[in-house]
């Protein structure tokens, strides 16, 4: 079947099975691969994208539910002159990750709370992250790069 | 003890962004799981869904008939192949040959030309099964009319990794033995002033790297190349090679970057049986494991303890015995090794004159139990740290300070025959004793704990690595070291730039390809920075010296006529970067130098271990009386790391631990139940969460460059796991005043326990 949808921003066509995933278009069609899967049962977070600014599990998110949907991996983050997102600068710079392997989703995650509350304190943080699983870091400089990201993104706003 | 106290540092001791930073924060780091080759097959595997049964029959022909189907290999088609392996014990076929020792054992692979064929055609191989007789615990594994699980004796690994003879296959359940002994501890127990015995229970956990056990196999007639998620490529080159009967140099193991390891990834995994479905199937070909899928391939070995610990008057540990029982699974795995070094970490980081310790792990029909990170020191800290505090409480110590006065001092050798302790631990635990306020007032129902662990860690010291100065002077290092998130892209180049004055941006990680990379025994046991940071250390100073000689020929001097100075020579009023000894070397602007070193168990590394890994971690609790349910107030880690080369990294590495034993401390337990594992998913594991991070986090390192390693580093990453379920077990019993000797202290547990003691009155 056909897929219409927008992915970071431009329009885009592919032909998906009913059956197949988001994640898997993405991954296998597409060859994004930066969206990572790994519980496939929408526990831990490591697949999120956003569709329409919603952050969703690909894994479990059927692709033809997209159809006519605005979807952003973490592709769509890096700016084209290779400028990238504050919350990607600000993992980098707390330690926010060790093997990587949620970081995508993570900052797919942390990127739609910001787009809702510009500001969030520790336990709002905390309460909106809850659904991405972290096995590295212990989630301490997670919550701190959001913050840092947080900050960032509100002075580029005042300016 | 290193001699090396240098302090003036450019690069090293700083915390310098990850090397790895961009690619993983826009999604571009390679994995296995995203790879794909011309021509790739997928492979589905079709596991047991008994215990413990003969295979009667295996009929595949509807499945192979299927479209899209390119073959199925069963344990039947495997002719040609030596197809037991295993580092510690060859006992582990890649597919169950003649009877299955778990549920969950693969039995077939299907190879297809996508996942979902593959997948859909497993129902359609009928396997008959005789059911035998089970056992899921040691103890019924032990008993006399005990069913065995492997019936012939087993060849020792090439690369076993521990030190007594092989145990398994004499008749018995019993994989491997240990047993450490000295003094009289009798006599010690006899004439002590106090003595507390318990039994205790460390449960089987889960690892969950988020990336499940993924590999692609690329078999021909001559060469076997296998891409996979491993932390030690070279040891699993060894088993291929060995399956295969190939010479060493037609195995390549290449390994990207790995999402999570936690040694759950070390060894042989599925290499084996993607490179037999390759070798069938003719044709490159990718297994991807679910993770319900991975829960059924590696844990951790449960272990059952009976522990006694004696105090003389004075407030001095005098004495201490155990048994140790682990379960061990239906395959030996890394468990011998996990069996000494449990052994060997009861003692804890404590001069006790009189030990006593047997170890000993059973075959049982469960999943197979592996390494895990702490490496079977944390299964035996919980029964040590507990009765720690359980002393000192008996013969009214402040278990705090009874620590200190017991603690192993520097250069002290606690161990017999082991490496003087190289730690500072008196410092450790002050320095987690104030991070939580030791002393200061707490509500009712809260409690606050101490609690540490020494690890005979660094594995076995076999390293070697190659460092390429370019005409540039830019670096490549090659590295048989993994990159698991742990940081060793970034840390090694930090050592590099350290010693050949060059901006740390210039140096770049060629990493885990045995092709291509020297040989490094493995990428664990907290062994990296100070074994291949030693290698990259000297390798460097090799190529400098080479360049010295370069520089002496271009110059027209004799070479002590050289002189080094950061980042190039000088020679009188001449002076030459690297760079330019290169290119005036070879007049032209291109061309190399290669910098080599070799580490083996000689010189500083002789004596072993490679050093002792130490911490401290501390905690502050709340118990909810009704509920039975911990909240974690504070935490702090204190790694004792020698020399932090990259300080925020080696933070990174204790809270990650400490929040892996905060896991296994709270709620995180595999459970069985009869032939199945009930909770062998993700949706009923439960792993710590971000609603799960304590109140307050301090992150401290004490740094006395006292390692063997480079500047006196020594490694870190385990040892803030080992102590987090004793030190939750410690302070519930502070807090509400029961003790419990099991994790996960779940609120169940805790408010069963509070009852009883009500009850009691």
């Amino acid at each position: 079947m056909n897929l219409r949808f927008t992915l970071n921003g431009k329009p885009w066509q592919v032909d998906c099975e009913p059956q197949e995933t988001l994640a898997e278009v993405l991954r296998n069609t597409l060859n994004l691969n930066g969206t990572k899967v790994s519980c496939e049962v929408q526990v831990c977070g490591a697949c999120t994208v956003l569709v329409d600014g919603v952050p969703v599990s690909a894994c479990t998110y059927l692709a033809y539910e997209a159809r006519g949907k605005s979807v952003t991996t973490i592709e769509g983050l890096e700016k084209p002159d290779g400028t990238l997102h504050p919350l990607q600068q600000a993992f980098i710079d707390e330690f926010a990750f060790q093997c990587g392997y949620c970081t995508p989703g993570m900052i797919m995650s942390a990127k739609a709370l910001l787009d809702e509350n510009p500001q969030p304190t520790r336990d709002e943080i905390i309460h909106y992250m809850d659904g991405n699983i972290c096995r590295c870091t212990g989630y301490v400089p997670i919550v701190a790069a959001i913050q840092r990201a947080s900050e960032v993104m509100s002075k580029e706003t005042k300016k | 003890m290193s001699a090396e106290k240098k302090t003036d540092f450019h690069v090293v001791n700083h915390s310098l962004p990850r090397r790895d930073g961009r690619v993983k924060v826009t999604g571009k780091a390679q994995y296995v799981a995203d790879l794909r080759l011309i021509g790739m097959a997928y492979a589905k595997v079709l596991r047991s869904t008994y215990a413990h049964a003969k295979i009667i029959s295996i009929d595949k022909s509807r499945a192979e008939a299927r479209p899209g189907v390119y073959c199925v290999v069963t344990g039947y088609d495997l002719e040609g192949l030596s197809p037991y392996y295993g580092h510690a014990v060859k006992d582990h076929p890649l597919l169950a040959i003649d009877k299955v020792r778990y549920a969950g054992e693969p039995v077939a692979a299907v190879v297809a030309v996508d996942e979902r064929t593959a997948f859909e055609a497993l129902e359609f191989i009928d396997v008959k099964y005789e059911e035998l007789k089970a056992v899921f615990t040691p103890a019924e594994a032990l008993a006399e009319d005990a069913p065995l699980l492997h019936e012939r004796q087993f060849e020792a690994g090439a690369l076993r990794g521990f030190e007594g003879e092989v145990s398994a296959g004499k008749g018995t359940n019993i994989c491997q033995t240990h047993k450490i002994q000295w003094g009289d501890v009798d006599k010690a127990f006899k004439e002590a002033a106090a003595v507390v015995e318990g039994n205790y229970y460390f449960p089987m956990t889960y690892a969950y790297a988020m990336e499940p056990y993924v590999a692609v196999a690329e078999v021909n007639d001559q060469d076997v190349t296998i891409y996979s998620s491993a932390q030690h490529p070279f040891m699993v080159r060894h088993d291929l090679k060995s399956v295969f009967n190939l010479p060493v140099s037609s195995v390549r193991l290449i390994v990207p970057f790995v999402g999570g390891g936690y040694g759950s990834k070390s060894y042989t995994k599925i290499e084996p049986l993607v490179a037999a479905c390759s070798w069938k199937a003719k044709r490159p070909v990718k297994l991807q494991l679910t993770v319900e899928e991975a829960m059924l391939t590696t844990r951790s070995d449960d272990a059952y303890t009976w522990m006694r610990t004696a105090a003389d008057a004075n407030g001095k540990i005098i004495a201490r015995q155990a048994k140790i029982v682990m379960n061990t699974g239906a395959y030996a795995e890394n468990s011998p090794l996990v069996v000494e070094k449990s052994t060997n970490r009861c003692v804890g980081p404590y001069a006790i004159p009189n030990v006593l310790i047997e170890n000993s792990s059973l075959y049982t029909n469960t999943v197979p139990a592996s390494s895990y990170r702490g490496f079977g020191c944390a299964q035996v800290t919980l029964p040590g740290e507990s009765q720690i505090d359980e002393l000192a409480a008996k013969i009214g110590k402040d278990p705090y300070e009874f620590r200190l006065a017991n603690a192993a001092k520097p250069g002290e050798e606690f161990f017999p025959g082991m490496r003087p302790f190289d730690g500072t631990l008196k410092q450790d635990l002050e320095t987690a004793a104030k991070a939580i306020g030791w002393g200061k007032p707490l509500p009712k129902g809260h409690g606050r704990t101490v609690a540490c662990s020494g690890s005979d860690a660094g594995a076995y010291p076999l390293t070697s690595t190659a460092i390429r100065v370019h005409a540039d002077g830019s670096v490549t290092i090659m590295t048989g070291s993994t990159e698991l998130g742990q940081g060793s892209h970034t840390v090694l180049p930090q050592i590099a730039a350290e010693e050949l004055g060059i901006p740390f941006e210039k140096v770049r990680v060629v990493s885990s390809d045995t092709a291509i990379t020297p040989y490094d025994r493995s990428t664990g046991a907290s062994r990296t920075t100070t074994l291949m940071g030693t290698a990259v250390l000297e390798a460097s100073r090799e190529a400098i010296q080479q360049m010295v000689v370069m520089a002496a020929d271009v110059l027209k001097v004799k070479i002590e006529q050289v002189r080094v100075v950061r980042g190039g020579v000088r020679c009188g009023e001449a002076q030459l970067k690297w760079s330019e000894v290169i290119s005036k070397f070879y007049a032209l602007p291109d061309g190399e130098v290669i910098g080599r070193a070799y580490i083996r168990k000689s010189g500083k590394f002789s004596a072993l271990p490679v050093f002792w890994e130490t911490a401290a971690t501390g905690v502050e609790i709340s118990v909810d009386e009704e509920t039975g349910k911990i909240t974690m107030e504070k935490l702090a880690t204190v790694g004792d790391v020698g020399l932090a080369i990259n300080p925020a990294l080696a933070e990174g590495q204790d809270i990650g631990a400490a929040t892996m034993g905060m896991g296994i401390g709270l709620f995180e337990e595999l459970v069985y139940e009869g032939s199945q594992l009930v909770n062998g998913s993700i949706l009923d594991y439960r792993l710590p969460r971000f609603s799960d991070l304590p109140k307050e986090v301090e992150l401290h390192l004490v740094q006395n460059q006292d390692g063997v390693g480079p500047y006196g580093a020594k490694g870190g990453g385990e040892a803030s796991l080992n102590s987090m379920a004793a030190n939750i077990a410690n302070a519930v019993d502070r807090a509400v005043g029961v003790r419990i000797r099991q994790a996960p202290l779940t609120p169940e547990r805790i408010w069963r326990a509070m009852k009883e003691k009500r009850d009691k009155g």
